[in-house]
């Protein structure tokens, strides 16, 4: 197991130099200037100078490179053309509201939607089944905004059990961070719900088919045990691999939930980036986004052996 | 006489809940006494299974309703019982084990966890008890190194091992009554000579019923004390074992019993000097499991096989499932690519050729499978399936078609056959589609891998005939690739018997299965079941007394 960790950490090594590569001739191969793309359409030569030597445009795309690389490895991701502030510090500053979003909203969509679909393969074809898969559709179709804005005017507007808006960091206490967290949390969990149980579903009613299924019940053992213990866990792998893709989407796709809800999260910080052109911070973005992809894969890819012994890498 | 354990009673089970729904079964009586193992015999669709999930209660709900009749367990109903009550007596007083041991047990939970789930379930026992109670049940079942077998996964066990732990699991607390349904059917021979011996033994220490589901003859004669010929959801006959092989009463149970092969070696045909088609040496086929650091794994599934077969005559590959008697098939069909030795067919080499230069001589051999619900396309017609191979080699496609009815006549299929879709067809009506597929490109060599083991012996027995009747009339050599060795006397000319990739044995059938010279030999005709009984001709063999029928 743990051979198997090293070994797959070291393969990430390679996916991410690629993206790193890319990243780079992202902005070296620009057509134009990128000392000029960079500047802007007002920018004075000085400017354009100051940008050419702090990218070292000057030298060799290699040197380049090799160079850049070598600053990322430090942690230095760069300062932010617009604000002037290391690249770094920004993402810190912003990450958290994005993080606890996020967590959040998975762990209600998995609450919620688990069991939902677990029940719909058990009750498959009744009234109850057909309404938790209705319920999907529409968890599915409607736009998170809109989602968000009935949810803001139900909850904070007009019973004002709830803050509008913003957001409040966990460290100035928890009740401030918890009651801005639960309106984005709903609203982006409609979709994952949606998700999750209509996969529970579909993964348990291939399960509640099989033998062994019928070998638990032989046993004599209750419905919740056949269902649980048996059906679930043979259940889970294709259910875990969705919940892990969706909570990498979920990191790298708030950018509506943070507008809607004014969240200072990463989402508005890479809107900001690219509307303003501030490169360095685009870059960082990537590879950060790139990075959770990779970290969370691995991630699944542990869990499936927890869950299935007979997968063994 | 001993006491009833379980008492069925004109039980009649429904598709759906209508009143005029399909009646499954149809007025199903039977008895199965303490200590007394009651066989249900039948064809695929007659209902033996769905009788014995009814008992159980575990009958899909909903779909199969029984409306009417009784079964008792020791005296109690159980098609009235409340779910509540039906949990509390399965395992306890009732127990079943099913056919594949593989997909029986939960793969992701360890096997001493899962009897553990019975004890669980129905005692209060605590945890120490119930470790010591599971570890002597799987030693009492013949399970080798039980504390390391207790902590093991299903996969890490071979065939035999599972169905003894889905054994222990079912007879750990003792019940009355045991459905066993087709426990063996999916385990090699020698296997399952130990299962059946186990099943007996304990069932003779514990005085348990068993209701046992076999739709082989040969099982029956091994383990019965009484059978139950069951078809179209009746039974047909029920009589003492003896009386049932001896002296069938009913004309179905006479047809059953004359389809079973005998395992006395048919009378063989004079020696051939027609050309030989079919020629390997030192074949073999190395499976390297590459693995990214470390070393990589070589598994040889097959080696040093050379066989020779000529036109119009027929060679068998018999073995256990594992032996490489697919794989030697598959490498001369060149599904797969043998990695050592040659295959010269009619004359030419082929194991090296590569795809573009194979594509010529793919038409002289050509291969039918087991599964002939899996082994034609679903979504295109039959005529489509079978003219499909000519078409490919350039036969305009009207006539590829013509040529595709008249190969259902051929195979005993009528002519409106061509339109249909497999759906439209039994199991052996499959089997005879793909057998004309096969022949369609007019090959020298038919491979048929296990082409008639998934099916009920009296379709088998048709299929057997058409072989023979394929062969004296287009002078096909056949490579038959078979588990059964009752199938192999009836059909082969020579046959090669195998284990662990390699040739153990090989020469004349009537010689190699009647006096073999390889101890692996005698022991897979020893275990082969029901050894001792000539079905057809309803009359042990040499005469003995009843072997099986003690």
């Amino acid at each position: 197991m743990l051979g198997y960790l090293i070994r797959r950490i070291l393969a990430a090594i390679p996916v991410m130099g690629v993206v790193a590569l890319f990243v780079f001739l992202l902005l070296r191969l620009t057509p134009g200037d990128p000392a000029a793309i960079i500047a802007g359409d007002n920018a004075t030569p000085e400017q354009l100078m100051r940008i050419r030597i702090s990218l070292g445009l000057n030298e060799p795309l290699y040197v380049q490179f090799i160079t850049w690389i070598g600053q990322l490895l430090r942690g230095d991701l760069g300062v932010s053309l617009i604000s002037g502030v290391p690249v770094l510090r920004m993402i810190g500053q912003r990450i958290e509201p994005t993080i606890a979003v996020a967590l959040s909203t998975i762990v209600v969509s998995i609450l919620v939607a688990v069991p939902l679909g677990v029940i719909a393969a058990w009750k498959r074809g009744t009234w109850i089944d057909r309404g938790v898969m209705g319920l999907s559709v529409i968890g599915f179709s409607v736009p998170v905004f809109v989602i968000g804005y009935v949810l803001i005017q139900v909850f904070a507007i007009d019973l004002r059990w709830l803050p509008v808006q913003g957001f409040r960091s966990l460290s100035r206490g928890l009740v401030p961070f918890a009651e801005r967290l639960v309106l984005p949390t709903l609203a982006l969990s409609f979709i994952y719900v949606a998700l999750i149980a209509r996969m529970t579903r579909a993964a348990m009613l291939d399960v509640l088919d099989e033998d062994y299924v019928r070998t638990a019940r032989a046993k004599g053992i209750g419905e919740t045990g056949v269902l649980l213990r048996h059906a679930l866990r043979n259940a889970a792998v294709p259910v875990i691999t969705v919940i892990g893709t969706g909570f990498a989407l979920l990191i790298s796709g708030v950018v509506v939930t943070e507008s809607v809800f004014n969240l200072p999260g990463i989402g508005r910080l890479t809107v900001d980036a690219v509307l303003a052109r501030d490169y360095p911070v685009i870059q960082a973005m990537i590879l950060l986004t790139s990075g959770i992809y990779v970290a969370i894969n691995l991630l699944i890819d542990l869990a499936y052996t927890l869950l299935d012994p007979r997968i063994r890498y | 006489m001993s006491d009833i354990v379980l008492d069925i009673d004109n039980l009649v089970v429904t598709l759906g809940k209508e009143a005029d729904s399909d009646r499954v079964i149809d007025g199903v009586s039977l008895q199965v006494r303490e200590g007394e193992t009651l066989c249900l015999v039948g064809e695929s669709g007659s209902g033996k299974s769905v009788t014995s999930l009814t008992v159980m209660g575990l009958q899909q709900k909903g779909a199969l309703v029984p409306v009417s009749g009784s079964a008792r367990l020791v005296g109690e109903e159980l098609l009235t019982a409340s779910d509540k009550r039906l949990r509390q007596l399965r395992a306890t007083r009732m127990a079943m084990i099913f056919q594949e041991p593989m997909t029986a047990l939960n793969p992701v939970v360890p096997v001493g966890r899962q009897i553990d789930e019975v004890l669980r379930a129905h005692t209060n026992l605590d945890a120490g008890t119930r470790q010591q109670r599971i570890l002597a049940m799987m030693e009492h079942v013949r399970l080798p190194d039980v504390t390391r077998i207790f902590k093991s996964y299903p996969h890490q066990l071979s065939g035999g091992q599972r169905q003894r732990i889905m054994i222990a699991m079912a007879l750990v607390l003792e019940p009355k009554l045991l459905i066993a349904d087709e426990p063996t059917t999916a385990l090699d021979v020698t296997t399952q000579k130990q299962i059946l011996a186990l099943i007996r033994d304990l069932q003779r220490d514990h005085g348990t019923a068993v209701l046992f589901i076999t739709h082989d003859m040969g099982v029956v004669a091994e383990i019965a004390d009484r059978v139950a010929v069951m078809r179209y959801g009746r039974i047909v006959e029920t009589g003492p074992l003896d009386d049932v092989l001896r002296a069938p009463t009913m004309e179905y149970t006479r047809n059953l019993l004359s389809s079973v092969p005998s395992l006395v070696p048919r009378a063989p045909r004079p020696e051939s000097t027609e050309p030989i088609v079919l020629e390997t040496s030192a074949l073999g086929k190395v499976y390297r499991e590459r693995s990214f650091v470390g070393k990589a794994r070589e598994v040889a599934a097959a080696k040093d096989v050379t066989l020779t077969l000529r036109k119009g005559r027929t060679l068998g590959i018999v073995g256990e499932s594992g032996s490489g008697k697919s794989t030697v098939a598959r490498c001369i069909v060149r599904l797969i690519d043998p990695t050592t030795g040659s295959v010269r067919l009619v004359g030419r080499e082929i194991s090296g050729l590569s795809r573009t230069a194979l594509q010529p001589h793919r038409k002289r051999i050509q291969i039918v499978f087991q599964d002939p619900y899996r082994s034609l396309n679903p979504r295109v017609t039959v005529g489509e399936s079978i003219a499909e191979g000519p078409i490919n080699y350039g036969v305009p496609r009207n006539e590829a078609l013509k040529r595709a009815g008249e190969l259902l006549e051929l195979v005993d299929l009528p002519a409106d056959a061509i339109s249909r879709y497999p759906h439209q067809f039994s199991g052996g009506q499959r089997q005879r589609i793909a057998i004309a597929r096969a022949l369609a490109l007019d090959p020298d060599v038919l491979v048929a891998d296990e082409a008639v083991s998934a099916l009920d012996v009296s379709v088998q027995a048709q299929v057997l005939d058409l072989f023979d009747e394929i062969q004296a009339r287009l002078g096909i050599a056949l490579l038959f690739i078979t588990h059964d060795l009752r199938v192999a006397a009836q059909i082969c000319d020579d046959v090669v018997v195998m284990q662990h990739g390699r040739v153990v044995e090989q020469g004349p059938a009537a010689a190699v299965l009647t006096d073999p010279q390889q101890a692996y030999t005698k022991q897979l005709l020893d275990a082969a079941p029901g050894r001792h009984w000539d079905f057809a001709n309803f009359r042990p063999v040499d005469s003995s007394p009843g072997v099986g029928a003690v």
